[in-house]
């Protein structure tokens, strides 16, 4: 168990520096945010020179919450599954998953405990569907090892595999609307023609998923600035501070 | 300055440095209600204090431990007990911080304690001495860093009964300490715990020499009863499992079983040789007072039932501070859970707090013996923050 947690983090270190770029452009600035399996802290010590967001982590391994707090950033050590319950409601603007939902016991549960910690949620997955892993089950006839999923079936830590279609139902059946996609291959971005996704259920490697609750109803100025300020990069507070909230 | 003191059975004759009394002006008021005024707080400390006083770091010792953290202790002439963390280079570094460490008040290591003279009377305290509390050996710490005029502490660091002292820091002087790090600690002394001292104080009180307390008056020793209750104490320090490991049911010295009431284990040769090696060095009326105060200390109880309420003085006046709670895997004495509960606490305040569960294999003393993790650790916070 130990061995495939130490593969698994070998494979999510190669895939983070590609993804954080991306997550970060998600992540307003100054706002709050959790990674769950924060690893050595590299997302969100990114986040926080990038973004200068309030960044804490949860991990479930004391080497990698040590490294992560040698980098300055506050990180308790914890089972992302059970330990969410650290958190009392709307903590954080964003609770980021990273390639680890496929290996939670109960992804359903694990989304909507993000969604009451935070505004957000930031979830990117390996798409088990895209075509080579197609290709190989229907050639071979047996289940895909490769760069992306190196695990034989008996040893993988990814319990729930899903395609891009199947989260985006799970979303849609747990009423949460997904406000950003981004689809990806291991080296870049999915570029389809007029600004369009080709397929993606099909040709994208990995899916960047940022999703909120339907019934959270913001004012439409509220809903509006999140937007522009995102999109322009600019600075401000998504979400009440904990300190100015009744208690 | 330096104060000569007198351990054990033999009352051997000890010089114990550097002592400075406080609440020369004011009176310092104990939670029992008794005020307190001139009394002596020994210490040591290690590196400079720069020119801003800015990096100063406080070590809180544990129920027995003492200020000789990282130099060598004057009466058991062994090495300081964190000599591992502290020092030039080390996690705890005296080339960049200036590092305190003062024997708490009812401590027998120089500072206030029951047998220091009561004016009143010319003679020791003895029982006379007030119960103290954990708040209480905070507040002389704080005059204690009054006396160096220091007004923020980079940070305050304390294993087992430390961490309780750490925690209380947080609580009565919120804007004064920039990271709290307590270590092997808890918020309150549960049941179990409190049962053990008990059968500890039992033990003292039940032998004769003892006198009702005023064995110095009278010049005999309860050595019997202070070494059974190390003895009690010692086994909660350790794990069963490291009892298995560097014990088993091991003979001391022998082949055969002696079917007698002579010492036939190990374990039970090991226990003897740590009660009564520590008789050696401290006081038993020490024992009674310090136990007692740590039996007290509850943080839930203290504010009302909830503890996070404990925390929110913190949340409001240091808004930059920081919590690293540490606790070890195999430690039941204090055990990760109730850590747990702390990082809770502080997360419903909003407190920035980082916590880890290091993989240990001594029970509770493992924050005594030499471990990357812990090094790395606090290493780690006290330079980011």
């Amino acid at each position: 168990m130990q061995n495939q947690e130490n593969i698994g983090q070998n494979i999510i270190k190669k895939q983070i520096r590609f993804d954080l770029e991306i997550i970060s452009k998600l992540v307003a600035s100054n706002t709050k945010v959790l990674d769950i399996g924060c690893g050595d802290g590299e997302l969100l010590s990114f986040l926080k020179k990038e973004k200068n967001v309030d960044a804490r982590g949860l991990e479930i391994s004391q080497k990698l919450v040590t490294q992560t707090i040698k980098k300055g950033i506050s990180a308790i050590q914890g089972d992302g599954e059970k330990d969410l319950e650290f958190y009392p409601d709307h903590n954080f603007d964003y609770a980021i998953l990273s390639q680890t939902i496929q290996a939670t016991k109960n992804p359903k549960a694990m989304l909507k405990e993000m969604l009451r910690i935070a505004r957000y949620a930031i979830i990117s997955l390996p798409n088990f569907t895209h075509y080579k892993n197609r290709l190989h089950i229907m050639t071979n006839g047996t289940m895909p090892v490769n760069k992306n999923l190196p695990f034989t079936w008996f040893d993988t830590p990814n319990i729930h595999f899903c395609s891009i279609k199947d989260f985006e139902n799970l979303c849609y059946d747990l009423n949460f609307k997904i406000e950003e996609k981004i689809f990806l291959t291991a080296k870049k971005r999915l570029n389809g023609m007029f600004g369009i996704d080709i397929l993606p259920n099909f040709f994208a490697e990995y899916g960047i998923f940022l999703i909120t609750k339907n019934e959270f109803n913001p004012t439409a100025q509220e809903e509006l600035s999140f937007y522009e300020k995102v999109k322009q990069g600019m600075d401000f507070q998504l979400s009440t501070p904990v300190s100015q909230r009744s208690k | 300055m330096k104060v000569k003191s007198k351990f054990g059975p033999k009352y051997q004759e000890f010089e114990i440095g550097n002592i400075v009394y406080l609440a020369k002006d004011k009176p310092l008021k104990l939670q029992n209600g008794s005020n307190i005024s001139n009394f002596p707080i020994s210490y040591q400390t290690y590196g400079k204090l720069n020119k801003d006083k800015s990096n100063a770091i406080l070590i809180c010792h544990a129920l027995t431990g003492d200020q000789y953290c990282a130099s060598k202790n004057p009466v058991t002439k062994k090495d300081g007990w964190w000599e591992f963390m502290i020092g030039k280079g080390k996690a705890i570094d005296t080339d960049k911080y200036f590092i305190i460490c003062s024997n708490i008040i009812g401590s027998c290591m120089g500072s206030w304690n029951p047998k220091s003279i009561d004016p009143e009377t010319d003679k020791p305290y003895s029982m006379n001495f007030p119960i103290i509390t954990i708040y209480d050996m905070v507040e002389a710490q704080n005059l204690l860093l009054q006396h160096f005029q220091i007004e923020e502490l980079h940070a305050v660091i304390g294993g087992s009964v430390g961490g309780m002292q750490a925690l209380c820091w947080s609580i009565l002087y919120p804007q004064k300490v920039k990271n709290v790090i307590p270590i092997a600690s808890s918020y309150r002394h549960s049941p179990q715990n409190i049962a053990f001292h008990e059968v500890g104080r039992q033990a003292i009180m039940a032998d004769p020499n003892w006198q009702s307390g005023q064995y110095l008056n009278k010049q005999t020793y309860p050595a019997k009863g202070l070494a059974v209750a190390r003895m009690t104490a010692h086994i909660t320090y350790m794990s069963e499992n490291a009892l298995h490991d560097k014990f088993g049911r091991n003979l001391q010295d022998k082949d055969i079983l002696s079917f007698s009431f002579d010492k036939d284990f190990e374990i039970e040769s090991y226990l003897h040789h740590k009660g009564f090696s520590f008789v050696d060095r401290f006081d038993a009326n020490s024992y009674l007072y310090i136990t007692k105060a740590v039996d007290y200390f509850d943080l839930e109880s203290d504010f009302n039932g909830k503890l996070a309420n404990a925390f929110t003085n913190f949340a409001k006046n240091n808004k930059n501070g920081k919590f690293c709670l540490i606790s070890f895997s195999d430690d039941w004495l204090f055990p990760p859970s109730e850590m747990k509960k702390i990082t809770k606490a502080l997360i419903a305040c909003d407190i920035e707090v980082s916590s880890i569960v290091i993989d240990s294999s001594s029970g509770h003393d493992s924050f005594l013996i030499e471990n990357e993790s812990l090094k790395n650790t606090i290493s780690g916070i006290l330079a980011t923050s």
